[in-house]
This record gives C-alpha cells, structure tokens and sequence, in this order.
C-alpha cells in the first residue's frame, strides 16, 4: 500500500507564458493517502522562459525579454479510503515579462480536484503492480484575462480528464506511466470578435482537447523518493501562431518537459515532508521553452478517531 | 469503505466528464445564421444620388440585356431549374448565406482579410525592418500589413466603389426594367425573399464584382480565397432564383468597371509613399526637437520607424488637402510641462493597479494585432445595427461608405497630426507605465481610436438617431479604454474625439445632400 502525498508541481507544463494547467503532480503519481488522513501544505514554484516556439519556429523576443510565472499553491490530498483520495489544489499566479512594456498580470487562477481510485493492487513477480483511475475537473475561480498571452495567467477554460495510471515496484525502485485525456469547455474573451485561421465574429472560442502521457521511475521509499520525470502534452487540435503575431488560447501548445522530483520526509512520525524539484521544456510547440524550479512543505492531519496518532502513517511496498 | 458511495462519487465524475467532453464545441458567429436580406424599402429612385467618384452612372456603359422572349433567356431560366433539381446542402448553405446581403458579406470579409494580414513584420538580422511589397504580396513581410489606416482606408475604397456601382446598377434597373427571373416563370422556385427590384444587372454581381476588383489592389495575395468567395456568390445567387447569368455577368462587369476607376484614384492618393524613408523620418525626429520638445521614440526593440508617418498626406474622401490641414487640432502640451507630468502621472495611477473590469474594457476596444482595426470593429457595430434596419443593398453600401470615408479620413487627420508633433506615448516619459495591450508604433498625440470612435459614433448617429446615445457612449468608452491601457494620455483621448467628430460631420453633409434623405 502507498500513501501519501509526492511532488505537487504546478506546472507540469508551462504554456507560452504561464502555468496553464494546474497538474499537480499527485495526480500523476501512485502514491494513496490512508483513509480519513488530510496532507496539505503551500507550494511555490518559479518558471521561466526566453525563448518560445512560435509555431514550430524557436525564437526569442526582445520586447518580451524572459517571460516568468511565480505561483504559490495550496495543494492537499485526502483519503476517503486508502484506495480513494481526493486531490486539490487552487493556485494564485503572478507573471511579469523582464522586457518589453507588456503589463504583468496577477490572480488566482483555477481550482483543480481529482478523484484518484485504485482498482487494483498484486503481487506480480518480484514486485507489486497497481493500477489508478483518476478523473479531474478544473474550473476558473476569477475572472482573469485568458486573452492576452504571454501575460494571462491561464486560459479560463473549465476542463474535465481522465486519466489511467499504471505503477510496478520492485523493493524502493518503481516506474509509473500514465495516459490522460483532457477535455476542454469553450471559453469567452473580452473582445466580440477573434481570427484563428479565419474570422469568428464571436466572442466564444473553441478550446481544443488534449492528451498527456507522463513517465515516471526511481527510488521510493518511506523516507525518500528521488524520481526522474518525462512529460509530453499534446493539444489535438489549435492552430500555429503565425508570423511575429501574438499567441492565442486556442494555439495548439505541445510540451515535452523532462525532470526530477524529491521528497524527503523529516519528522520521525512522518508527518512532516519537503518537496522540491524542476525541469525544463526540450521540445514545444506555441508555448515558452520554460524551466521551472518548486518546492513545498506537507504536512498530514490525521482525522481518525484514534488517540494516538499513526507512528508510521505511510508505509511503501 | 461504503461502496455505494464510491460508485456515485465514480459515477458524478464520469458525468461531469462526459458533460464537458460533449458540449457542442462548434462556435456559431452573431452572423452566421441570418435571416435573407428583405428590404423594407427597395430605393427604386437610387440611380439618381449622388456617386462619390463617379460623375454619373452613365460614365459606366451597360449592355441592354437579351429579351425575355428569347431562346438564350430560357436557357437562363433553366439553368437555374436543372442547379435548384440536383440542390446540394452546401449550396443551400451559400443560399442562406449570401442571402443576408451582399454588402455585408463582403464587408465581413475584408474585415477577415484584414485581420489575417494585420502583423507586423519581424526585423531583419541586422535590427531594420522589412517593408511589404505589393508585388511581391506572398513573401515574407506579405503584402500588406494592414494596420489601422491601411485598413481604414481599405474598408473605404471597397465601401465607396460598391456604392458609386450600386448607383449605377440602379440606373440602368430602371432603364432596362428586366425584371427578376421568377417574375418571368412562375413555375420558377425561388430561394430567397421575392423583390419588385428590376434583376438586371444584378446587384449582388455588382458589389462582388466591385470588392474582386478592388482587392486585387488591396489583398493581392489573396486571390484564390477572393475568387473562391465570389465564385460562390455568384452561383448561390443563381441557384437562388433571383439573377439569370446575364444579370449576373452584367453585375459583375459594371462592379469590376467602377472599381477600376477607385483603383487609379487610390495608386494614385499618396498612400503608396506613406511609409516614408530614413531620412523623412530622421526629420520628424529633428522637426520635434527644433521646435524645442521631446520627440517620439519608439518602444519596441529594435526600434521600428513609425507606422505610415506620411499617411496624413493621404487624399481624402470628404474634403481637401487644405481642409485635412485645418482639422489638424493644435499642439499637445509640452513634454516639460506640469501639465504633461501631471497627466503622465494620472495614466501611471491608472496603470499601477488595473482593475479586472477596465482590463476587460482595454481588451473589448484593443482591435491590435491580428484584429480587424478600429475602423473594422466600427464596421462590425454599424453592420449588426444595419442588418436590423432591412436596408436595399445600395443603402446599405451608401451607410457604409460614409461610415468608412470618415473613418479613413479620420485616419489621415489624426495621422497628420501624429507627426506632425510626434508626441511621446506615456511608457516613454514613464518607464514604470506597463501597457494592458501591445503599444502602438507611433506618436501619441491624438489617440487613433479615439479618432476613429469620434468620426464613427459621428455619422453612424446620423443613420440611426435612436442609437446616437449608443454610440456617443461606446465612443467615449473606446477612447477611455486607451488611458486604461497605459496607452494615452487624456489629452490624447479628449482631443481624439472632438477630431473625429469634426471628420464625421463633413459626412454628415454629404449624407445630407447626396439625395438618399
């Protein structure tokens, strides 16, 4: 059995300018809280980009300078039962463009939850095989500018994902893949009138849906996990930002990100954990080349009906 | 662990995802789906208003049409017949379309080819921009950029030349009094609102036939997508019963004739210099200094050359260069002055901490890259109020040819007066002034869209006087949206507006006297 909370990195993906999905990594990973144990704590995580692929063209942009996102993040995970958590987290985003007379934008931005369940757990040769089903919402908790990329803070489109996770264990080594489908609402701008690759006399735009596989493997155990991560989000429709003109929310963002994530647990009870990690973008499509950079505290509230609190409030295989 | 309760959490999740994942996510346009253009007044003595460059519809010569009576007139007919029996959805579809009028649709879309071409050229290695070749419309920078005076001016050729056309188109309805195919068979199903309108020539071929012209000058580029458009415009009016061939092929003439004579008035109005040279805008930078202020600096890095700088040498449409000189307003305030620091000052207030309302207000009136301008997003409010008011189609073209006259002539003023004092944005006399949209290349003073918004709100109240309020205050909301952007100072905005509004009284006049009141 696994429990607890890894590595909540906001921004799985930096899109051209900010951490437009809020895919905390718990949701990508194969790690349960205990039944009735609440893990919550603050993240903040700093990203950054100089270049951008406008299209499928690398370049940079002096009125741009480097692009930045700060989000701090509160983030937690509850299990229901240690085979069904529920997950969350609702960032405040800041950006700010280093050159260039572009406006920095500030706000918070959406509240994710997901649903993780764990069908199935077995012995499989020398280690453990599990399977997840993790299925997530967002939904935008302000009505901040999705228009005006590289700066907005998101893109203000409600989503829905489901996700299938598969992790195998042997002793404290682990890989962990998983596929998701993220479906995307229309969303509204501010303007009544927009062109894509024709002109919409509306101000409704048609959000493209989109997948994303993430690999995961490395060392776990109760005390640490160090990982190394591959992440590859594809937007399956969206159209290229053409020729020195601004990005859109509709543009079809890819992004393969390569990273690590490390946890380290500190107290004895288990009960207190630091966080940290990073990576950086290697190849992309209309989003920023970003590297990102987090780290954060946990902290695991036990609301069972026991008087002494659980010594060993996780364990792993 | 309570499994019913897993199943409904399970259950709530995969409904809440199929929700998302099965809303319609086609995106219907406010005009996608009109009713067909049913005229309430047909304007049958419109071949005697006044043109704007013609002298009169008969500098346009139109062949008497081929007799009713006649083997080639059946024929006609029942090509007409033989496209409504094997009718496809599609060309239902264009039916519908082109049904919602002519003038619209072509309206609609040069603003799309404007918005398309809207971009600014990337710099060349060495940090000096490229320049836009007209005849070389397919490599990079494309041919053109068609920022807000090129724009401006674009919407008021193509607006103008469909007018004069239609002027003439209903000369020669009432000359020759052929009269609409369905008339002459009643056996003939008919797809569109039946019109006491003579059919010859047809006045959907003429404003076709008119834009095709024209935009072989101004999107040269173009081309395919242009002659695809008119292609199905052509066909879904014949498919529609309301124009033989010969009306159409006549239309169509008689517009591409017109537009020729727009086309050599508009190689020859100036606007082909008006991106000026090194040493033009050397002097506008000097010009500034000897008369002891601060000059223009542009913001982007590298620094570009000021868009169109000679643009307000452009001719007009409503009045003389002279005049044009004399709407110019007088100077802004020094750039030392208190008053200068006081108003860079205000702007910075306004800039420092954006409230979400004012930023949506910056974005709803922004019309920068990649959109169809100012003088597009005033064409996009006059058309939806004009498609209620059932205008004939040479109403509708003299509606919008005032509007954008005075739209591009508004251009020119406020471009004149741009560099002519060559007045510093607010970001360049405060650094810490960050802009809610992308700063426009060129001088501050008078602010562009408050210009535009004056001269618009100006006329368009004169066409429909229960929407003056209306647009008097989308006026005033247009031009403040530009000190909450960081982008103008209020002596910009003010003085924008007072411009624009002395532009659109000059088509107010015209309005008044070119026999259509």
């Amino acid at each position: 059995m696994k429990y607890y909370l890894t590595i909540p990195l906001l921004t799985t993906l930096l899109i051209i300018t900010a951490p437009l999905l809020s895919n905390a990594q718990t949701d990508m990973d194969a790690i349960m809280m205990e039944k009735k144990q609440l893990c919550i704590g603050p993240m903040y995580s700093h990203s950054s980009w100089k270049n951008y692929w406008e299209g499928t063209l690398k370049r940079d942009n002096q009125n741009l300078g480097s692009v930045s996102t700060a989000a701090f993040a509160v983030m937690g995970a509850y299990g229901i039962t240690g085979k069904l958590n529920v997950l969350f987290n609702a960032p405040y985003i800041k950006t700010k463009a280093s050159a260039g007379t572009l406006h920095g934008m500030k706000g918070i931005q959406d509240f994710s939850m997901y649903i993780k369940w764990m069908p199935l757990e077995k012995e499989l040769g020398p280690g453990t095989f599990s399977l997840y089903t993790i299925g997530g919402a967002s939904i935008p908790l302000t009505n901040y500018v999705a228009d005006f990329l590289p700066m907005s803070i998101g893109l203000h489109s409600k989503t829905a994902s489901a996700r299938l996770l598969l992790d195998y264990q042997v002793k404290n080594i682990f890989v962990t893949g998983s596929a998701t489908y993220v479906a995307r609402d229309n969303m509204k701008i501010d303007r009544t009138s927009y062109y894509d690759t024709q002109l919409h006399n509306t101000n409704e735009v048609s959000m493209p849906n989109a997948s994303n596989f993430n690999f995961r493997a490395g060392y776990r155990s109760s005390k640490l996990i160090a990982e190394a991560v591959v992440n590859k989000w594809t937007t399956l429709r969206g159209f290229d930002i053409t020729r020195n003109n601004m990005p859109f929310p509709s543009n079809k963002m890819n992004a393969t990100t390569i990273g690590a994530n490390f946890k380290y647990v500190v107290t004895a009870n288990h009960n207190l954990s630091l966080v940290g990690g990073g990576n950086t973008t290697v190849a992309g499509r209309n989003v920023g080349q970003a590297t990102t950079f987090y780290g954060s505290v946990f902290y695991v509230l036990d609301f069972t009906h026991k008087t002494k609190s659980v010594n060993q409030p996780f364990k792993t295989n | 662990m309570n499994k019913k309760l897993f199943l409904y959490k399970i259950f709530m999740l995969t409904a809440v995802a199929a929700i998302i994942v099965a809303c319609n996510k086609d995106i219907v346009g406010r005009t996608d789906n009109l009713a067909a253009l049913a005229p309430s007044n047909i304007d049958t003595g419109a071949g005697a208003w006044k043109p704007v460059l013609l002298t009169a519809p008969t500098d346009i010569f139109v062949a008497t049409p081929v007799a009713t009576n006649t083997p080639e007139y059946t024929a006609q007919i029942n090509e007409i017949k033989s496209y409504q029996a094997n009718i496809t959805t599609a060309e239902r579809n264009l039916v519908a379309y082109w049904g919602a009028g002519a003038v619209l649709r072509w309206n609609e879309i040069l603003r799309e080819l404007v918005a398309k071409h809207n971009l600014p050229p990337y710099q060349n290695a060495d940090g000096t921009y490229p320049i836009p070749s007209a005849a070389n419309p397919l490599a990079y920078p494309q041919f053109p950029f068609s920022n807000p005076p090129y724009a401006a001016r674009a919407y008021a050729y193509v607006s103008a030349a469909q007018y004069d056309a239609l002027v003439t188109a209903w000369y020669y309805k009432k000359q020759f009094n052929r009269a609409a195919p369905y008339k002459k068979d009643s056996s003939l199903k008919v797809l569109v609102p039946k019109s006491d309108l003579p059919s010859y020539p047809s006045e959907d071929a003429v404003v076709e036939g008119t834009a095709v012209e024209m935009l072989k000058l101004l999107f040269p580029g173009d081309q395919d997508y242009i002659q695809q458009r008119a292609e199905e415009h052509r066909r879904a009016r014949i498919i529609s019963g309301a124009n033989v061939r010969s009306d159409i092929e006549a239309g169509e003439a008689l517009g591409k004739a017109v537009a020729q004579k727009f086309a050599a008035r508009a190689r020859a109005d100036r606007a082909g210099v008006a991106v000026g040279n090194p040493a033009m805008w050397a002097k506008l930078v000097s010009d500034c200094t000897a008369r002891g202020d601060t000059p223009w600096q542009s913001l982007e890095s590298p620094q570009r050359p000021p868009m169109l700088p000679v643009f307000g040498k452009v001719k007009a449409f409503l009045f003389d260069s002279l005049t044009a000189v004399s709407l110019r307003p007088g100077p802004p305030p020094a750039v030392g002055s208190q008053q200068m620091k006081d108003e860079t000052e205000e702007i910075y207030q306004m800039i420092k901490k954006p409230t979400q309302e004012r930023t949506a207000i910056v974005h709803f009136w922004a019309d920068g890259v990649a959109t169809y301008t100012p003088p597009g997003h005033w064409d996009a409010i006059a058309a939806e109020d004009f498609i209620t008011k059932n205008f004939s189609e040479v109403r509708w073209a003299r509606n919008m040819a005032l509007l954008n006259m005075s739209l591009m002539d508004a251009s020119i003023v406020c471009w004149d007066t741009k560099n002519y004092y060559y007045n510093p944005r607010p970001t360049q006399l405060n650094p810490a002034i960050k802009t809610l949209t992308g700063i426009p290349n060129f001088p501050s003073y008078i602010s562009g869209h408050s210009t535009f918004s004056g001269a618009a709100a100006a006329i368009l109240g004169h066409i429909i006087p229960e929407r003056a309020g209306a647009y008097d205050a989308m006026a005033q909301e247009a031009s403040r949206s530009r000190m909450y952007g960081g982008l103008h100072f209020r002596i910009d905005c003010s003085m924008g507006l007072t411009v624009g509004k002395n532009v659109g009284n000059y088509a107010i006049q015209r309005a008044l006297t070119d026999g259509a009141e």
